[in-house]
């Protein structure tokens, strides 16, 4: 037996230097294993932003009292704004209808007499079509419109009495409401996703498509080794791909991390091990490239994106869609990595987390193993 | 028969049976197809055997369960007497095996694929030291080491396939259709290495073929036919079958071999017919033993007591030795004598109904349809075509033969307008091809390698779609749609999923879609690939009917003895015509022995050969 050990190697060696050479010549496996994850780094540190900055704002100034004016021009210093001051509401509705503004705040002539009674009131307008920015928007204004109020309060001329409350927010973990802070976690998990198992879906396949694996299936080599060779060069793309990420994270977009290393390089293995699997798993079930990675993108990479919580969340989604995502692998591995660049070693958090990915890796394994046998029928 | 008959045999199967499900697809019924019959069979171990057959008839099958690649539903099969069903893994380890595609990775150099396959079959060291170069020699792939897999040509892809099945001194070899698609040189090469194999190592060699001029050179043949073994035995026993009912005829004066050979085949008495050598080779299906010089005028009678119109009257004939091929056919046709199912041999009778409207105008060779002048056509720096010129007039089969990358297919799809020229004149049907393509395009159909059909679709959708395609509407749509099922006899199968079809049925679906709007000129890109014999000659047939009816024909194919059915013909190799003219020329053209080739094969080796040689004594060493 103890020779079978070392030819079984020296099989799994030669075949990991095979599937190397090609991943390393085959121009659309480094457009997927290293352009795309750089590409999405840039757009998702750049380009994709859920923070609104410079939102397009029509200030209706319907009466001209010093108070009025005061607020406008709180507008106009925020850079979440850039006001455009109308004199009439037909005016300000017209830039809305065109889309020329995104939203309205409007002050009525008897503002600044009301405001002496504490019952001013302020109409803000918002363009709605995206419920996401709408929100946002509303949010600053009214809180825009809030710090107008306290600051007169600090300087003594509002009525302390007038029972007026004041809302106190305070974003705990990520003070600055900075989006990099939960996308960068999301971005990660996308790479990984992208590389584990949208590479190896194709790589089963293509060697059914184009008839090697017929082959290969008469020689002294094992299901088992050519499934083992097929992961051992992507699991190091992906572990390329997490560093990449890591530094991106670290440097570029300076999120901060409060866990531990080595606990995010593991439960990104034991992630990357599930999207292996499932790649491999769809590879070797379809035998067909093109089947293989739609099944692929609608398994893993979608939910991966909008059901794994780092971009939707989770808990306003019905509750159908709540169990379905207990059977992601993504939901797990956000929550990992959420978890861990930006509150810390939660063990109370990543010991079920990491459990769940771990069964979820032998389960699958297991089954790609089961499923790829050495027969053409 | 070379054989040692000590120790286990080398394959041994009883009762093997094997059923595959034909998925049909929605609204089109699956069906069973019983590929392997209750099959038995030995072989023997140092041996070396073939196993032919009609397309279908489960050598595919045979091979692959062989290698443990598929389970059989019933029957028991050793390899060296290990039990294939249940050690599987054990027979992997001690045979080599070469599928049909075989899997090279294309991407890795010459080099890479045999480390991979040594590295596999654990053979290192001294041992990997002495394999190389024999195997690099034999297969005279030394100087390519380092180029990847994917740009070698066709031949030499199939050679280092060879190669890197034999890195394990295997004691058995399967090789299915290890020559298909391969040109005449590369095929030759690959058979001194096979025969050397089985002679200097005693290897056994188990292969299937399409080409039956292979397996005359096997100790023992199976002849396959429907999941059963119709014959086994020596490959004499198999010719002996055509003793005494093969002739050859020598057509009028001024008359085509293929058109005597396409009545011929009419002849429900005449078992086979090919054209050869400008004479047309025929057997009978009845015996005339002995026949002395006086007595074959009497077969000619008997022939032609039986038709009333024989195509034999006033044709001289000369018996002679009967070849595999022609004891296969008779084979068949015995074994068709009570036919289940419709074969896909079976020719339109009566091919006045193939006639397109407008007929050739008599003894005038007629206009041009295809002129061709200093075609060029390069890919980057490599040149695919290199100033290629011929002229096809109407009614005329023009073939163009070469090896795999020769440029054949690239001056087809030039030729349709598919691809445009880099340079030369291309003119169809009067008409500028590089001008005006889609008024071009009018006047021809092409029927692409892999048959552009949609496999989805059934044969009466296909036909539908094609027919709508090219603009055909109404009766006349409905009226040529009947026309195709009826004279491709695909009407039984209408409903069928193409993609389901046979190989031979979906090569005449192929050619009836090209033919619904009654093209003047048709463009066959290797038709007959990896086609048997009865497909080939029921689809030559097909073609001396079109052609006889002014249809001009345009055809690649690297079965050379398929060149005896064109008018004309050029061989092509890296891109250049190296002869041209009609099959006859061709042939003297050859520098055989001073007084040309005797076939069609021997001159496509002849000349290629010499032109290389002359290339490498131009360009030295580059």
């Amino acid at each position: 037996m103890m020779a079978v050990i070392p030819a079984g190697l020296r099989r799994v060696e030669a075949l990991v230097r095979k599937e190397t050479w090609q991943l390393l010549r085959d121009p659309s496996s480094i457009a997927i294993g290293i352009v795309m994850p750089l590409v999405l780094i840039l757009l998702f540190g750049f380009a994709l932003s859920l923070d609104v900055k410079g939102v397009r704002i029509a200030v209706v100034l319907e009466d001209s009292s010093p108070t009025a004016m005061e607020l406008s021009a709180g507008f106009n210093l925020s850079p979440y704004f850039a006001v455009q001051p109308v004199k009439s509401m037909t005016a300000a509705e017209t830039l809305m209808r065109r889309h020329r503004v995104d939203g309205i705040v409007r002050l009525l002539p008897d503002f600044s007499r009301r405001s002496s009674r504490n019952d001013a009131e302020a109409q803000i307008l918002v363009y709605g079509t995206d419920a996401n920015q709408a929100r946002i928007i509303e949010g600053y204004a009214g809180s825009a419109l809030g710090q107008q109020a306290l600051r007169r309060a600090g300087e003594g001329r509002g009525d302390a009495t007038g029972g007026h409350a004041v809302v106190r927010s305070r974003l705990w973990f990520n003070e600055a409401n900075d989006s990099h802070y939960f996308l960068v976690p999301g971005l990660i998990v996308l790479i990984m996703t992208l590389i584990g198992s949208l590479l190896t879906a194709l790589v089963m396949a293509r060697e059914w498509e184009r008839g090697t694996l017929e082959a290969l299936f008469v020689t002294p080599v094992r299901a088992g080794e050519i499934l083992l060779a097929k992961m051992v060069p992507y699991f190091v793309l992906g572990m390329i791909g997490l560093a990449l990420c890591l530094i991106a994270a670290r440097f570029l977009f300076q999120v901060p991390f409060r866990g531990s290393v080595l606990i995010l390089i593991a439960v990104s293995m034991l992630y990357l091990l599930v999207a292996l699997a499932i790649g491999l798993l769809i590879s070797s079930l379809t035998r067909n490239q093109f089947v293989a990675s739609m099944a692929t993108l609608l398994v893993t990479f979608l939910p991966a994106v909008f059901l794994s919580g780092f971009m939707f969340d989770l808990r306003s989604m019905p509750v159908a869609v709540q169990m379905i995502s207990f059977a992601l692998p993504g939901r797990y591995y956000v929550s990992l990595l959420q978890t861990l660049f930006l509150a810390g070693d939660i063990w109370a958090v990543i010991l079920p987390d990491a459990g769940v990915l771990a069964a979820m890796a032998c389960v699958l394994l297991v089954l790609t193993r089961l499923v790829a046998t050495k027969k053409l029928d | 028969m070379i054989v040692a008959a000590d120790g286990p045999p080398a394959v041994a199967g009883r009762g093997l049976r094997k059923t595959f499900r034909r998925k049909g697809g929605r609204g089109l019924g699956d069906g069973l197809v019983t590929a392997l019959d209750d099959i038995s069979f030995v072989v023997p171990p140092g041996a070396l055997v073939a196993l032919v057959g009609p397309d279908g008839a489960g050598k595919t099958t045979l091979i692959r369960a062989i290698a443990g690649l598929i389970a059989c539903d019933a029957g028991t099969l050793t390899v060296m007497g290990i039990d294939v069903a249940t050690d599987s893994q054990a027979v992997q380890d001690r045979i080599a095996y070469m599928p049909q595609r075989f899997g090279l990775y294309e991407d890795l150099s010459v080099q890479e694929n045999l480390d991979l396959y040594a590295d596999l079959h654990g053979v290192t060291g001294a041992i990997r030291a002495a394999l190389y170069p024999r195997l690099l020699g034999m297969t005279a792939l030394a100087p390519f080491t380092r180029r990847l897999a994917g740009r070698l040509s066709g031949g030499m892809k199939q050679k280092l396939g060879l190669a890197c099945t034999l890195v394990s001194t295997p004691s058995l070899l399967l090789l299915d259709e290890p020559t298909v698609g391969v040109d005449p040189l590369s095929r030759r090469e690959l058979w001194e290495i096979i025969v050397r194999l089985v002679r200097d190592q005693g290897l056994t060699v188990l292969l299937s073929t399409a080409y039956l001029d292979e397996a005359e050179r096997c100790d023992q043949v199976f002849v396959l036919h429907e999941g059963r073994i119709l014959a086994e035995g020596p490959p004499s026993a198999v010719t002996g079958r055509a003793a005494d009912r093969t002739f050859q005829a020598e057509p009028a004066p001024g008359q085509a071999a293929r058109i005597l050979q396409s009545r011929l085949l009419d002849d429900p008495r005449i078992v086979d017919a090919v054209p050869e050598a400008g004479q047309v080779r025929f057997v009978i299906s009845d015996v005339i033993p002995d026949p002395a010089p006086d007595v074959i005028p009497a077969i000619a009678t008997t022939v032609a007591t039986t038709v009333a119109t024989s195509p034999l009257a006033g044709v001289s004939i000369t018996a002679v030795a009967p070849r595999f091929e022609d004891g296969f056919m008779v084979l068949l046709r015995q074994q068709d004598a009570v036919p289940e199912t419709p074969t896909p041999a079976n020719p339109a009778r009566d091919r006045s109904d193939l006639l397109v409207e407008s007929v050739p105008s008599g003894d005038d060779p007629g206009p041009m349809m295809i002129e061709v002048h200093d075609l060029v056509r390069k890919f980057g720096v490599f040149t695919a075509v290199d100033h290629v010129s011929f002229a096809v007039a109407r009614g005329t089969i023009f073939g163009l033969l070469g090896p795999n990358g020769a440029g054949k297919t690239t001056t087809f799809r030039m030729l349709c307008g598919l691809l445009s020229a880099t340079a030369g004149t291309l003119r169809v049907a009067g008409l500028d091809v590089r001008a005006v393509r889609a008024a071009a395009r009018q006047h021809f159909g092409y029927v692409a390698q892999k048959f552009s059909l949609y496999g989805q679709l059934s044969v009466a959708e296909n036909l539908d779609f094609f027919a709508s395609a090219y603009g055909l509407q109404g009766r006349r749509k409905r009226e040529r749609i009947d026309w195709a099922l009826h004279h491709f006899e695909l009407r039984s199968l209408m409903h069928l999923a193409s993609g389901q079809l046979p190989g031979g049925f979906k090569q005449r679906l192929a050619m009836a879609v090209a033919l619904l709007h009654e093209p003047e000129i048709l463009f066959l890109d290797e038709p007959t690939s990896g086609a048997d014999p009865r497909a080939r000659r029921a689809f030559w047939q097909r073609i001396t009917g079109l052609a006889a009816a002014g249809v001009t024909v345009v055809v690649t194919t690297h079965f050379m003895e398929e060149a005896e059915y064109c008018d004309h013909v050029a061989i092509l190799d890296a891109g250049r015509i190296l002869a041209a003219g009609t099959p006859a020329s061709v042939r003297a053209q050859a520098p055989a022995d001073g007084r040309g080739a005797a076939t069609m094969d021997d001159a496509f080796v002849a000349i290629v050969e010499q032109a290389r040689a002359r290339e490498r004594a131009a360009g030295g060493t580059s």
